[in-house]
């Protein structure tokens, strides 16, 4: 039983998929994104100055698993470290180029929660960050790193790509948009 | 029922895959060359059971230091050696500074001394130059050798890839736990589980440490 109502969000957004394939691709339509119950965005236990402030691990997970046609760009990042502060402008001109389509970049920041507020707040609003920003407190790494990636040493910055169960993670600094592109496309 | 469910999700990946705008970012990404340098690094290196390389590497005294002549607070040939890959930069090697004072201080008198390696490059990261290492070692007095990684040669052995970073070598020079140095690098006052200690403790009783592998975040060692 349990499959039938699940397969009632593919249902309409198969039939949503193919109304929109028969509309003109000029008339400014939003891309049908099947909505399933995945999709949902965890709820953060507070805001600070406006950025989602999440306590466990737990809470971001589903971010890391939404079953639709999107591919989420996952970056683990913090105010304090340069290789990732050095590479935000290649996420931020990825989110601007691919603005309106089924990719979607997501900056889960790991500063120190003491500075959400008073740096990482303020970062992001000096640089206009257009790309989603997250704040991650959980700092019991040993717990969670793993279920990010088998792969991930825990140095960041980091990067996790994936499209419903395809996935590909970059442990290194990405030099340019164009590195992205290719890691999306890859995937 | 599953296979519905297969059918349907075949269906629209088939039906998206014929709409323009999937195609989108293909377009796009060929236009553009993207480089195929883009692979996810798994680090190749010491795991647990292998031999710790061996390195020859100039301490903040100005002296270099090996294996063969390091010694315990006793001025004995230690039990084994706490190799922590960190640096003056780090806000997590800040963090943990304290701890690595604190574990030298406890451990060296029982065998264990903490050989500290930097691994950065000061090109990219001036604040961890050989001159700054020796200022902050002085300033902050600290009690374990403080070696430089000068040619960057040292690290990959290992694998290590960010700071801090732990190996803890026992004295036949087989590395026996690698990792964080407890479950709560930034901060310490919230630590629930020693690592570390836990994994000297172990092999001091002849055990095998549990877990014998642990990962924090850390910044990613900087090379050119």
């Amino acid at each position: 039983m349990n499959s039938v109502f699940r397969s009632i969000p593919f249902l309409y957004g198969l039939v949503f998929c193919l109304l929109s394939c028969n509309a003109s691709p000029a008339s400014g339509q939003e891309q049908p994104v099947t909505e399933t119950r995945e999709t949902r965005w965890p709820e953060p236990a507070a805001y600070v100055k406006g950025i989602p402030v999440y306590e466990e691990f737990g809470q971001v997970e589903p971010f890391l698993h939404f079953d639709n046609d999107t591919t989420y760009i996952i970056n683990f990042w913090a105010t304090w470290c340069k290789p990732c502060v050095e590479e935000l402008p290649y996420f931020e001109e990825f989110t601007r180029a691919y603005s309106g389509e089924k990719v979607r970049v997501i900056l889960i920041s790991l500063d120190f929660p003491r500075q959400f507020e008073r740096k990482l707040a303020p970062f992001v609003e000096e640089r206009n960050l257009q790309s989603v920003v997250i704040a991650l407190a959980d700092g019991r790494y040993n717990d969670w790193i793993d279920k990010v990636s088998p792969e991930w040493t825990g140095a960041i910055p980091a990067t996790y790509i994936y499209k419903r169960d395809k996935s590909r993670f970059i442990g290194t600094s990405v030099a340019s948009m164009a590195e992205l592109e290719a890691a999306v496309k890859l995937l | 029922m599953k296979h519905l469910n297969l059918i349907f999700t075949l269906a629209l990946a088939l039906v998206s895959f014929a709409c323009k705008g999937d195609a989108n970012i293909e377009q796009q990404t060929k236009e553009s060359e993207a480089p195929a340098k883009t692979v996810a690094l798994k680090p190749d290196g010491a795991g647990i059971g292998d031999k710790a390389p061996d390195f020859k590497l100039k301490n903040v005294d100005g002296k270099e230091y090996s294996f063969h002549n390091i010694k315990d607070a006793n001025g004995n040939t230690p039990k084994g050696y706490i190799v922590i890959f960190t640096c003056n930069t780090c806000p997590y090697a800040v963090a943990s500074e304290q701890r690595i004072i604190d574990l030298h201080n406890k451990y060296a008198p029982m065998g264990y001394p903490v050989v500290a390696i930097q691994p950065n490059d000061p090109a990219i990261q001036p604040g961890d130059s050989f001159e700054a290492m020796q200022k902050r070692a002085q300033e902050m007095e600290y009690p374990f050798l403080y070696l430089f990684d000068e040619s960057q040669e040292v690290f990959p052995k290992y694998g290590a890839t960010r700071t801090p970073e732990v190996y803890l070598v026992d004295k036949s020079l087989i590395i026996r736990y690698h990792g964080a140095i407890d479950d709560n690098v930034r901060d310490a006052d919230n630590v629930k589980e020693k690592f570390l200690e836990n994994a000297i403790q172990a092999i001091e009783k002849g055990e095998e440490p549990k877990p014998a592998e642990t990962k924090a975040v850390g910044c990613g060692i900087k090379a050119a």
